[in-house]
């Protein structure tokens, strides 16, 4: 187990580590985010009710493309120079490199989702009524999308067209994620009178199957 | 140590090895030859645990490679140097050489030491290691990869083509490489085309052809 968790902790770490070199999300997919709200605030007439109304949707939405971002660059730092074939050959177990992978894309999407919530309070003028549902929401979809973009981009990698098939294979299979974190938004910015809590349970069984799907598929994935 | 009988691989559908029978003491140096598709890279790559035989038996380091379990375990012993270098371009000399120390099972962080002295071991200057890979040569990065299998010390070296994209001075390198590991105890499989140079280093030489073994000079 303290092989399987250093191992996880390494590849993070050294995920982390080249976005900190490299600053892609940051210096790309960050704007990128920032420039999907404005543009979305451009098509819906820039009416402050209307975007408050839809802001958590927005977000979510905004959040899958960036995420769609973040996942392509983590499976192409593996495939640059044959790193993902020196991954196989250091013995590493194939659940301990999807967790590692998994984790930075999660720390990635936080970074983000903390930015579009600065984004959708100054922009669209929305106010956090729940801040700890907020929290939970943006913590529990994270893993969920990081854990199932982290499986997808290795299938999609696998089948060589990786840059065209990702969004088509993944965003259908996210779309729980994008409804319950909605909802859940919906009850936390007081967009809309339902139980963000219940969803949130939805959000926490997708978060546990993507992780534990994730864990046990992934290493049929890489090796093929 | 590496014993082949009657391996069969497969890339894709089509049949990289059709039956090859092969037998590597501990300690042996031996080159492998053949011409383009003879099935040189994809015996390395059985060896390292990276493909599962289709038919016959592979067994490495007294790992049955069959089972996945097995592949897995034998690839923490074992040091294939491929066609890519295997390195992040973001990161640097000293990082990456780490990392992937760390990846193949090293309990500790390699020290700094240990490092600069596998660098110097490839005659790289200490000077790169703070260097991000993208900054380097293309024979600095081989260089760099090949630093980054010593610092491993593994028992059975599988090596593709060590000496492409290396000026003289880097396969001068390369060959007191392949006399340290062998001093040290270490078995080392060669995959070249340079034959002569080669020849050097070992008496022993497997030619491939049409995915078996054409020729052995042991037998």
């Amino acid at each position: 187990m303290s092989r399987f968790l250093a191992d996880a902790r390494l590849v993070a770490a050294k995920d982390l580590r080249i976005e900190a070199r490299s600053r892609v999300v940051l210096n790309q997919v960050a704007p990128f985010a920032l420039l999907v709200l404005v543009l979305f605030g451009f098509a819906l007439d820039a009416d402050q009710r209307t975007l408050r109304a839809f802001a958590p949707g927005l977000f979510w939405v905004a959040v899958l493309l960036c995420a769609l971002l973040a996942i392509q660059r983590s499976v192409s730092v593996e495939q640059a120079d044959g790193a993902l074939t020196g991954l196989r050959l250091s013995g590493m177990s194939p659940a301990a490199l999807f967790i590692g992978k998994a984790s930075a894309v999660f720390v990635q999407l936080v970074v983000l989702e903390v930015l579009l919530t600065a984004g959708i309070i100054v922009l669209y003028g929305s106010e956090v009524a729940q801040p700890l549902l907020v929290v939970a929401t943006g913590l529990l979809a994270a893993v969920a999308v990081a854990c199932t973009g982290t499986l997808y981009g290795a299938l999609a990698s696998g089948l060589g067209v990786r840059e065209t098939l990702l969004p088509i294979l993944l965003l259908p299979v996210l779309a729980p994620v994008l409804i319950g974190a909605t909802r859940a938004f919906d009850d936390a910015l007081g967009s809309a009178a339902v139980d963000g809590w219940a969803w949130l349970g939805l959000l926490a069984v997708f978060a546990v199957v993507a992780t534990a799907g994730g864990a046990l598929a992934y290493g049929a994935l890489v090796e093929e | 140590m590496v014993e082949l009988n009657a391996a069969v691989a497969l890339l894709g559908r089509f049949p990289a090895l059709t039956g090859v029978d092969l037998r590597i003491e501990a300690g042996e140096t031996v080159l492998l030859q053949g011409p383009n598709g003879a099935g040189k890279t994809t015996l390395l790559r059985l060896c390292a645990g990276l493909l599962a035989p289709e038919s016959g038996t592979v067994t490495v380091l007294g790992h049955d490679l069959a089972a996945g379990p097995e592949r897995r375990a034998v690839r923490r012993r074992v040091a294939l140097l491929g066609h890519s270098t295997g390195l992040y371009e973001d990161l640097t000399v000293a990082e990456n050489v780490r990392f992937w120390a760390r990846a193949a099972g090293l309990d500790a962080e390699p020290s700094v030491e240990r490092v600069v002295g596998a660098l110097q071991r490839l005659g790289l200057d200490d000077g790169l290691l703070d260097l991000p890979v993208h900054r380097l040569s293309a024979g600095q990065r081989r260089r760099t990869s090949l630093a980054a299998l010593v610092v491993r010390r593994p028992e059975l070296w599988l090596l593709d083509e060590p000496h492409a994209g290396l000026d003289q001075a880097g396969r001068n390198v390369v060959d007191e490489l392949i006399g340290d590991a062998v001093a040290a105890g270490g078995t080392v499989v060669v995959s070249s085309h340079e034959l002569e140079r080669v020849r050097l280093l070992s008496p022993r030489v497997v030619t491939l052809a049409g995915g078996t073994v054409h020729r052995d000079t042991s037998s």
